[in-house]
């Protein structure tokens, strides 16, 4: 009590902007507010109706994986294999490795629920944590 | 026997596809240029327009190379770039030339080096300048996401596109992509210019190195060197040629070229299939023809999940029947509708800005009845298909003059 500051703060920053931090990560998108298309990108108009108005809307952190591939050969630098899938998140696909997961076709499928789970990919020289995401499979069957 | 306002193919080769060491990008182009016009009985001094593809060294002009070596007669030459659909674009670009009436021949060709490329797509660069995390691009990424927010190699996007289509439709498991791979292998065993021709058991097609599941490595489209060029000639000058010229001569029925409309998801996983469907439909309709009449197709099986999808969408099957009609013997070459019976990209080879007027000379070869041991007998009719990802869709219908 009373003493001084026994911690700091690890600062960290998301591996792409449309990753929210906190305490309870999530993945947000523009919504296009005449025909509510979804992008991840930065907009400079909507690609089905273009209009140039968009919001940001959260993302349901549950979806179920409507395809996957695993990569057993990729670029030099990128470590394999790796589960690459796209994750039906409540009518939003998103594009997403499948993580926490053994990566062999025994252990991933189509059809299987998933969750959004991030995970630290390293500090920076100011001591910043870049911190990515992925899915893993959904806890206890539980969507 | 012709309309004025038909195209035709007058002459129409392709190189030997494989590994050309000791020919360069120029001199593969004027190899098929050369053999195009010897074919369609031409020569430079016909040619009112050139259409030319290399993708991978795009800004290099390669048409005004070409002409450099083989003609330089003043007419216009586009250079153009669209992806794996490249050599259609560069067909279509002369075919719209001489609809337009500017001029009543075009010069196509196609071609490309990518022995030893390795893997296409994905950037693995891990390493920047600065050794904070900066946001950057349109995602204001940190770092590449190529590896951690899926994949961007090609093997792995077209895995993903036929497991999507399993997923959505059922029964397409490891063995069946694995089945169709098996097919082209055995087909090219019958063609002399594809870059491999060796049979695979399905055993060993499943049993090679995983690329990416469940893509092995003969699943996979070969990189490989080759050219091909294409002679397309106006109804209307047609008939001023030789009877000869005009028995050999391939009409265009249909020259379509399509871009991914959008649709939900489409920036996240490419969509192949609506841009397909919609070149096909529009194809068909031009031509008056139906997928019931094709003689033959070349599909684009830039990988063995892809060529399943394209069953569908080029509507060679009901929807969602693409599995069935793989099962039921349909595209092997002694089926009702035989696909890829050049081998296709996996055997006969992917030599990117080449594939889309390889694929028509293949069509061509057979429609001509000049295709030996591998012909399709009495082959009227043809649909020859490229994509290119990103996206851009060719198909072509061809006939046969006798048609």
């Amino acid at each position: 009590m009373g003493g001084y500051v026994s911690h700091v703060m690890t600062r960290q920053i998301p591996l792409v902007d449309y990753l929210v931090l906190g305490d309870q990560p999530h993945l947000v998108a523009h919504e296009c507010t005449t025909c509510q298309a979804r992008y991840f990108d930065r907009r400079n108009a909507c690609a089905k109706c273009f209009a140039t108005e968009f919001a940001m809307v959260d993302l349901s952190t549950d979806g179920v994986v409507n395809t996957f591939t695993i990569v057993a050969l990729a670029a030099p630098g990128i470590p394999v294999p790796f589960v690459s899938a796209v994750v039906d998140c409540d009518g939003t696909p998103v594009r997403a490795n499948i993580i926490n997961v053994e990566p062999s076709p025994d252990h991933v499928a189509t059809g299987m629920r998933v969750s959004l789970a991030t995970y630290s990919i390293g500090a920076d020289d100011n001591g910043t944590e870049a911190i990515g995401f992925g899915f893993e499979p959904a806890q206890n069957g539980a969507n | 026997m012709s309309n004025a306002d038909d195209i035709w193919i007058l002459g129409i080769v392709m190189t030997k596809f494989g590994k050309h060491g000791d020919q360069d990008v120029v001199d593969l182009a004027a190899e098929a240029a050369t053999g195009a016009l010897a074919d369609a009985g031409v020569t430079m001094a016909d040619i009112g327009v050139i259409a030319a593809g290399n993708l991978m060294n795009a800004g290099a002009g390669i048409g005004q190379q070409l002409q450099k070596q083989i003609g330089q007669t003043g007419v216009p030459v586009y250079n153009v770039a669209n992806a794996c659909a490249t050599g259609a674009t560069a067909l279509r670009t002369a075919i719209m030339a001489v609809k337009a009436g500017e001029t009543d021949m075009g010069l196509a060709v196609g071609v490309e080096k990518l022995s030893g490329a390795g893997l296409l797509g994905g950037g693995g660069t891990r390493k920047s300048d600065s050794n904070t995390w900066e946001p950057n691009g349109r995602y204001g990424a940190v770092a590449p996401v190529d590896g951690r927010i899926g994949t961007e190699t090609m093997p792995g996007v077209f895995a993903q596109i036929g497991m999507e289509y399993g997923h959505r439709y059922g029964g397409a498991d490891f063995a069946l992509f694995a089945g169709i791979s098996e097919k082209n292998h055995a087909h090219s065993t019958l063609n002399p210019l594809a870059a491999y021709q060796k049979r695979f058991t399905l055993e060993e097609i499943m049993g090679d190195i995983m690329i990416a599941y469940p893509n092995t490595r003969p699943m996979c489209s070969a990189n490989c060197d080759g050219a091909a060029a294409a002679v397309v000639v106006s109804g209307e000058r047609l008939k001023s040629l030789s009877g000869e010229q005009q028995r050999r001569a391939v009409k265009v029925s249909a020259s379509v070229l399509t871009s991914d409309p959008y649709d939900t998801g489409c920036q996240v996983l490419p969509n192949v299939n609506t841009l397909t469907r919609n070149a096909a439909k529009q194809a068909y309709e031009q031509a008056g023809v139906g997928p019931e009449d094709l003689d033959l197709v070349e599909l684009h099986d830039c990988f063995a999940t892809a060529e399943l999808v394209h069953y569908d969408n080029l509507m060679l099957c009901p929807e969602g029947g693409a599995v069935d009609f793989f099962k039921s013997g349909a595209p092997w070459r002694d089926g009702s509708t035989p696909v890829n019976v050049s081998g296709g990209l996996q055997s006969k080879g992917h030599p990117i800005a080449a594939t889309g007027i390889a694929n028509i000379w293949e069509v061509c070869h057979h429609l001509r009845g000049e295709a030996g041991d591998r012909q399709i007998e009495g082959a009227k009719v043809g649909l020859a298909h490229v994509i290119g990802l990103g996206s851009a869709c060719g198909v072509h219908i061809l006939e046969s003059a006798a048609a």
